[in-house]
């Protein structure tokens, strides 16, 4: 079986990040999580020649260095970089930051909800969509069924 | 889908357009379905400022006169196009297929299921994303001219 590609968690909130690490590993998600702690760092894993390109990435929006738009502007001119889907997972609800990141060609942009159960379950909804994608796999519901 | 807009279905097969159409129906997904039949039809009703713009396009990519990868490097070039997310909806398991389209920034590729209940799961896991995730404003170019009409659908 060929190796699964990571998910590229791009996000500076240490918090933010446990939790969306913790919402992965509680919703089985086979594939490896990298977490990067902005833009600037994302890039320079995306660049680097050694490492595995990701399935696909979480982005968040407010980061310090180089925001989750300016790399998505980045991104998205480089030939090597433009076909790795983005979702934007952040708190902002400003209708310009939709517009930007759509333009840009994000593939999705959630808000992350405050409540645990709420996030695990908008978690779950993004790795089934990107498991039809082909890009993600869960491991069977039966294999360790939290009790 | 997160609003009431329709969904703009890019299909030239109308076999393949009523399962899609049944499969909405079944799901009780309340937008309305526009189907045209190539990507020349597609671009002439996203052009028509007369028509509500869609909240997600679906497409197939073989299609005669324009076919889908060549409709996604006109819209994905057109600043009052772009931003409407586009997903592949397919038979096409060609990974140069896949690679081209997620170069065009599609927002998904799905393989379609030939068992029927199997595509209605697909498509439900597609509605309950598109539902999940915000969409742009896709009216006017001045977000601050007017509030967005969207509202739930239900």
């Amino acid at each position: 079986m060929p190796l699964l590609k990571p998910i590229l968690l791009v996000e500076d909130d240490l918090v933010d990040a446990t939790t969306s690490k913790q919402a992965l590993k509680d919703i089985r998600v086979k594939n490896p999580v990298i977490h990067k702690t902005d833009g600037e760092e994302a890039l320079e894993y995306l660049r680097d020649p050694d490492s595995d390109r990701p399935a696909f990435i979480l982005l968040d929006l407010n980061m310090p260095r180089l925001s989750g738009i300016e790399l998505l502007q980045i991104m998205k001119a480089d030939a090597e970089l433009q076909h790795i889907p983005v979702v934007a997972l952040t708190v902002s609800k400003y209708e310009q930051d939709k517009l930007d990141t759509f333009n840009l060609g994000v593939a999705g942009y959630v808000i992350k909800a405050v409540d645990y159960d709420v996030f695990l379950r908008s978690m779950d909804i993004i790795i089934q969509y990107w498991a039809w994608n082909g890009l993600v796999e869960k491991e069977r519901e039966t294999a360790n069924a939290r009790l | 889908m997160r609003d009431c807009k329709p969904i703009l279905l890019l299909e030239d097969d109308t076999v393949d357009a009523m399962t899609v159409k049944r499969a909405l129906k079944d799901l009780n997904i309340t937008n309305p379905l526009v189907r045209v039949a190539n990507g020349e039809e597609a671009l002439v009703y996203l052009r028509d400022e007369t028509k509500a713009k869609p909240c997600v396009i679906l497409l197939d990519i073989n299609m005669p006169k324009m076919n889908g990868i060549e409709f996604l490097k006109i819209a994905k070039a057109d600043d009052k196009l772009k931003r409407i997310p586009a997903i592949v909806l397919t038979t096409s398991k060609d990974d140069k297929d896949r690679f081209t389209t997620f170069q065009l920034s599609i927002a998904g590729f799905i393989v379609k299921p030939v068992d029927y209940l199997k595509f209605v799961e697909a498509m439900k896991i597609v509605n309950l994303y598109w539902t999940l995730s915000e969409l742009p404003n896709t009216e006017q170019e001045n977000v601050n001219a007017k509030l967005a009409t969207d509202t739930a659908c239900r």
